[in-house]
């Protein structure tokens, strides 16, 4: 079986652009990424693009549509906060099953303002506030507050993993936001459901990132190998069942699943690992994702926010982007977005965020409902 | 429109001479109880199985949240609270007659499932709704 490069990957600077399409936001990453290789839509031979909020909308076409149609298979993909991700790995199990050699993988998203979840559905009366809270805030604090039970992690614990990211992304002009929330100012931010407050929640923004995928002999045969980033690894799981999961959508599980299963298609494991991006949705998230990922034993998640581990400089770099928390969250972009930043550090061109000698990158996104995307990355040799 | 009040939920049930109660499935092969009906067993898979069961009115506290925004008319803050019943089922709802402040609310806390009308809750044929809640119990 090949290996799979990623050799052309951008994303534009996440924020708010309502005066633009779906198909028009997709169609400007695509061809960022396009131009980060120096080919062109025409050298495609397949497009997978995701998107959420449009699903049944065909956006992938409708972006050949902005760039070029060129007639290629399309697969448009919906998979949660998954979708990016699920869409890249689409791209690369088709390269990899060597059905292509050159594929194009897009993640785009328009978001709205506000809480998301918590809408109900169904018949009757509405359940929000009723029985209990179904918004996402919501749903990740229990989260959140499960580890606290289990671990004693605080409310000031969660909220350093704000200010951290925050502070990351004043190094990233791609980020929504580039501003300092020092601890005091994340705690005493308007509390949306604690212990998540207003700067603990991920931001809706719009945006796009895109890929292109090639076979390692396409690679070499277009010179492309200089700037090559190999996919070491590409997975994806559902939820397994828990006694709780009707109530309480487990984000922990399909996590450790996907990650044991990342780390031994890789050969590697998370000592190996120079810096990771994970799926930040909310501060409480990150705490729990630690643990799943491997980065520190069970329990000690709280110690390595306290200790600085994961900060830029730290041991173990989480989120140098700035996160979902405030690089933004486009639901069906961000899968690729992070793949975006791994890449650019494995590259060395993350200037003033890089990450010293990174040479392995890991990728997480959490679909609630629940699907788990990770991916592991290299510097080509 | 309904002269009695109806379920907030599907797994809610009301009978006609008795308390209401919470109603789970439990697989037969496995063991694994869920809320409400199924025809299968998503822990082991098997089919036809699933037996009704009365869930209990008693639990504890297993997570929560104290949910300060919310939607416009949902009044807040409110404990959004997850409680593990005795016997099985994990259920979701809120937290009454609880300060809604995590110095006064203890994980594992023992509560009760007691059931009243759906805050005011009506839909737009005019029913009037019955629901259930936690609170704790002494």
């Amino acid at each position: 079986m090949t290996d799979a490069y990623v050799v052309g990957v951008d994303m534009i600077k996440f924020g708010r652009f309502p005066e633009k399409t779906v198909p028009q936001l997709g169609a400007e990453a695509a061809l960022l990424a396009l131009d980060d290789c120096g080919l062109k839509i025409q050298d495609m031979q397949a497009l997978y693009c995701g998107n959420l909020g449009q699903a049944s909308g065909m956006v992938g076409q409708r972006l050949l549509q902005e760039i070029g149609q060129t007639g290629i298979p399309v697969v448009n993909v919906s998979n949660a906060c998954a979708t990016g991700a699920t869409a890249f790995r689409e791209a690369w199990t088709s390269v990899k099953a060597e059905l292509y050699d050159l594929v194009l993988a897009v993640g785009v998203e328009q978001m709205g303002r506000g809480l998301l979840g918590g809408g109900g559905g169904g018949r009757g009366i509405s359940k929000e506030g009723l029985l209990g809270s179904g918004t996402m805030p919501s749903v990740f604090a229990e989260a959140g507050m499960e580890h606290s039970r289990n671990h004693g992690t605080t409310f000031e614990q969660f909220a350093k993993v704000s200010v951290k990211n925050h502070h990351h992304s004043t190094m990233n002009a791609k980020a929504m936001y580039q501003i300092e929330t020092p601890l005091d100012v994340v705690m005493n931010a308007e509390m949306i459901s604690y212990p998540n407050t207003k700067l603990m929640c991920s931001v809706n923004v719009d945006g796009s990132a895109a890929a292109v995928i090639a076979s390692e002999k396409k690679a070499r045969e277009l010179g492309l190998m200089d700037r090559a980033v190999k996919v070491r690894a590409s997975v994806l799981t559902s939820d397994p069942w828990q006694e709780r999961d009707l109530v309480m959508p487990d984000v922990n599980t399909c996590t450790r699943k996907a990650a044991a299963a990342a780390y031994d298609m890789a050969g590697l494991g998370p000592d190996d690992v120079d810096l990771i991006e994970l799926h930040d949705c909310f501060a409480t998230a990150e705490i729990l994702h630690y643990e799943n990922l491997g980065l520190c034993k069970d329990g000690d998640a709280g110690r390595l926010i306290d200790d600085g581990d994961v900060e830029l400089g730290g041991r173990i770099p989480v989120n140098v982007s700035g996160g979902l928390l405030s690089k933004g969250h486009p639901l069906g972009a961000t899968g690729i977005a992070n793949i975006y930043e791994v890449s650019t550090h494995l590259r060395g061109e993350a200037g003033k965020r890089q990450v010293d000698g990174a040479r392995i990158g890991l990728t997480h996104v959490i679909g609630l409902g629940s699907a788990c995307g990770i991916h592991i990355l290299e510097k080509a040799a | 429109m309904s002269d009695k009040p109806l379920p907030a939920v599907p797994y809610l049930k009301i009978p006609d001479d008795g308390e209401p109660f919470i109603e789970g499935h439990r697989c037969s092969s496995c063991g694994a109880t869920f809320l409400g009906v199924r025809d299968n067993c998503s822990k082991c898979g098997a089919r036809d199985g699933m037996v009704p069961v009365r869930l209990s009115n008693r639990g504890e506290l297993y997570s929560y949240c104290i949910v300060h925004r919310s939607f416009p008319g949902i009044e807040v803050p409110y404990v959004s609270a997850i409680v593990d019943l005795e016997g099985g089922g994990t259920v979701k709802g809120n937290l009454i007659n609880v300060e809604p402040d995590p110095s006064k609310i203890d994980f594992g806390m023992p509560v009760e499932v007691v059931y009243d009308d759906a805050l005011g809750r009506k839909d737009s044929d005019g029913n009037s709704y019955l629901s259930y809640f936690f609170q704790p119990r002494t």
